[in-house]
């Protein structure tokens, strides 16, 4: 990172001029003109370190029964004997399922909702913006017991599993969902819609044409925030599960048991594919026209 | 998420939908609000019913209505502490990821230059990977054979027999490390919306970049730095996996207690009065810090 910052300082002391007049290296100065961007790396440094345990550990033959106890030695074993312990795959293909039907659902209902509340006046809108902002306000704990509560009450306590999971999972992502969304389409340029419909588009071709595309990032971003939160959500899933074991879920089991190192395989694995496919649609989102 | 702050504008931004559109308008909210008054609201009114039950009954037994109050005195009286612990927990994790997140927040807003949506795509990179085993791997940085411990033991700052982990110190570490971003988030949306041409401007009007940033910059973050600090202190003061992980039953917060209420005990009504007790707390104290903050407009 430091030569990444050195390439830039040209730029960035445009607006300092003693800066610019003095090539030769000075390291406090430099120092001082960079200090917050280096603590700012050195936060960012700080968050990747159990990150890059985790990867280690997926390397790790433990001599015992868990791979977290120590670093005993290097194998790439893991990474073949992915679905070695039982009921692994099981729990990351649950996880995947629920994961992708709660952010369709939430991505759904949750656009909607806040197409609703940006674009139109009705009475009870306020009250409409406090239900959708009280989930953010509840601790997960709470949720996650209230739902449980009721199905048991109303007699579903047979049914846990994963309807019930993706239940919960769209009710909390639903909230980040509207409040994404409204932000993006806070933000747009009204005019663009009203000059789509002076130049005789009819509604519906204005919101496919103009509206839509406009308001895409902001529903993908809806979209990955719900799927990340849906897919490592542990506290309300542990009450809304019943018997099913999500990826959360079995992680939380196998601490007692004793952790698999295959667990740290599929944690970097996940970490590699989040990486790259946010990298994608980042690149994507640059080559399209932007307003 | 990101952009909490920035949703009350609205209504003035867009003021001329054809008025065609209204009439129908809430009918877009309808599945949703649904959605959420089955699934949230009802289960919260449920909730607070169970807390009213009868404590005699049992899981098994089944439980009456008997509007029994005293479970809540019982539940406060017993768990104070716990409850204590929780608030001061996440009052200390909110307020050193707020020290965290505000230069890391202002470096990619101003300082990053063409690497700024890296750096954020870095900022959210901890999600990429399951919470526990980001959890699970600090415990193992922390335990006692592990280097750290035997690094601050050899530089005298932990005592010989001292621990890292079992201890506050690691559970605050283990919250401060899984709600950074959604600090540092919130914090970026609304540094990313100043205009550098203000900063400048208060330079020209001879303030240091001290008094600029304290007059100008740390002002306009205000409603960033209000809705990240409730995006941090609200699921810190529930979590109990970071107390249940990295700490000892001496650490365990309101979350673990009302988990093993509710999941090992079967107490439904001690777990509800412990659950709507938290929530009102939290609702509460949300709602005095968005008046004092000014930032009404965040609901």
């Amino acid at each position: 990172m430091a030569t990444v910052t050195e390439r830039r300082t040209p730029e960035a002391s445009r607006g300092t001029a003693q800066m610019s007049a003095q090539p030769r290296w000075r390291p406090r100065r430099w120092i001082a003109d960079h200090i917050i961007l280096l603590i700012g790396v050195a936060v960012l440094l700080y968050t990747f370190v159990p990150i890059s345990y985790i990867f280690a550990l997926s390397f790790n033959q433990p001599s015992g029964k868990s791979a977290l106890a120590e670093f005993h030695s290097f194998t790439v074993n893991n990474w073949t004997t992915i679905c070695q312990p039982t009921g692994l795959c099981d729990s990351v293909k649950l996880s995947f399922e629920v994961s992708i039907t709660a952010t369709i659902l939430s991505t759904v209902l949750g656009t909607l909702m806040a197409f609703g509340l940006v674009r139109h006046t009705f009475r009870g809108r306020g009250l409409a913006n406090i239900i959708v902002f009280l989930p953010m306000a509840t601790p997960e704990v709470v949720m996650g017991s209230s739902l449980l509560a009721m199905f048991v009450a109303f007699g579903f306590s047979g049914v846990l599993g994963f309807i019930t999971i993706v239940i919960a999972h769209v009710m909390f992502c639903l909230s980040f969902v509207v409040v994404t969304v409204k932000a993006r389409l806070a933000g747009m340029d009204s005019r663009l819609e009203q000059a789509a419909m002076d130049l005789y588009a009819n509604e519906w071709q204005t919101f496919r044409l103009i509206t839509l595309p406009l308001a895409t990032p902001g529903i993908i971003a809806a979209a990955l925030l719900a799927f990340s939160l849906s897919f490592d959500d542990f506290i309300v899933t542990n009450f809304t599960s019943g018997q099913s074991v999500t990826f959360p879920l079995f992680v939380y089991g196998s601490e007692l048991k004793g952790l698999p190192p295959q667990l740290f395989v599929v944690g970097s694995l996940m970490f590699l594919i989040s990486f790259v496919f946010v990298i994608a649609v980042e690149v994507w989102r640059r080559r399209r026209p932007s307003y | 998420m990101t952009q909490l702050p920035s949703t009350l504008p609205a209504a003035d931004v867009t003021p001329s939908a054809p008025k065609r559109r209204r009439r129908w308008g809430w009918l877009l909210l309808v599945p949703g609000m649904l959605w959420l008054i089955v699934f949230f609201l009802l289960p919260t009114v449920q909730l607070f019913f169970t807390s009213l039950y009868d404590p005699s009954g049992s899981f098994e037994t089944g439980y009456t209505l008997t509007w029994h109050i005293q479970n809540y005195s019982v539940a406060l009286s017993d768990n104070l502490s716990l409850f204590a612990r929780s608030f001061t927990y996440a009052g200390i994790t909110t307020f050193v990821c707020l020290l965290l997140g505000y230069p890391l927040a202002y470096a990619i807003a101003f300082k990053s230059g063409k690497w700024k949506s890296f750096m954020l795509v870095l900022v959210i990179a901890p999600f990429f990977t399951s919470f526990l085993l980001r959890t699970l791997a600090w415990g193992a940085i922390l335990a006692d054979q592990a280097p750290v411990t035997r690094l601050l033991k050899d530089l005298s700052l932990l005592p010989q027999d001292g621990r890292l982990l079992a201890t506050p110190v690691a559970v605050i570490a283990g919250l401060i490390y899984n709600f950074l971003p959604f600090m540092t988030l919130p914090l970026f949306a609304s540094l990313d919306k100043v205009d550098p041409g203000l900063i400048e401007a208060a330079g020209d009007l001879y303030a240091s970049p001290f008094a600029g940033f304290r007059k100008v910059t740390f002002p306009l973050s205000l409603p960033g730095v209000v809705s990240g600090t409730l995006l941090t202190f609200i699921p810190a003061s529930g979590d109990y996996i970071n107390a249940e992980l990295l700490g000892s039953p001496g650490q365990y917060m309101i979350g673990n207690r009302i988990q093993a209420a509710f999941l090992t005990e079967h107490d439904y009504p001690l777990a509800a009065s412990l659950s709507i007790a938290l929530m009102v707390i939290v609702i509460a104290l949300v709602m005095v810090y968005i008046r004092q903050s000014g930032a009404v407009d965040l609901v």
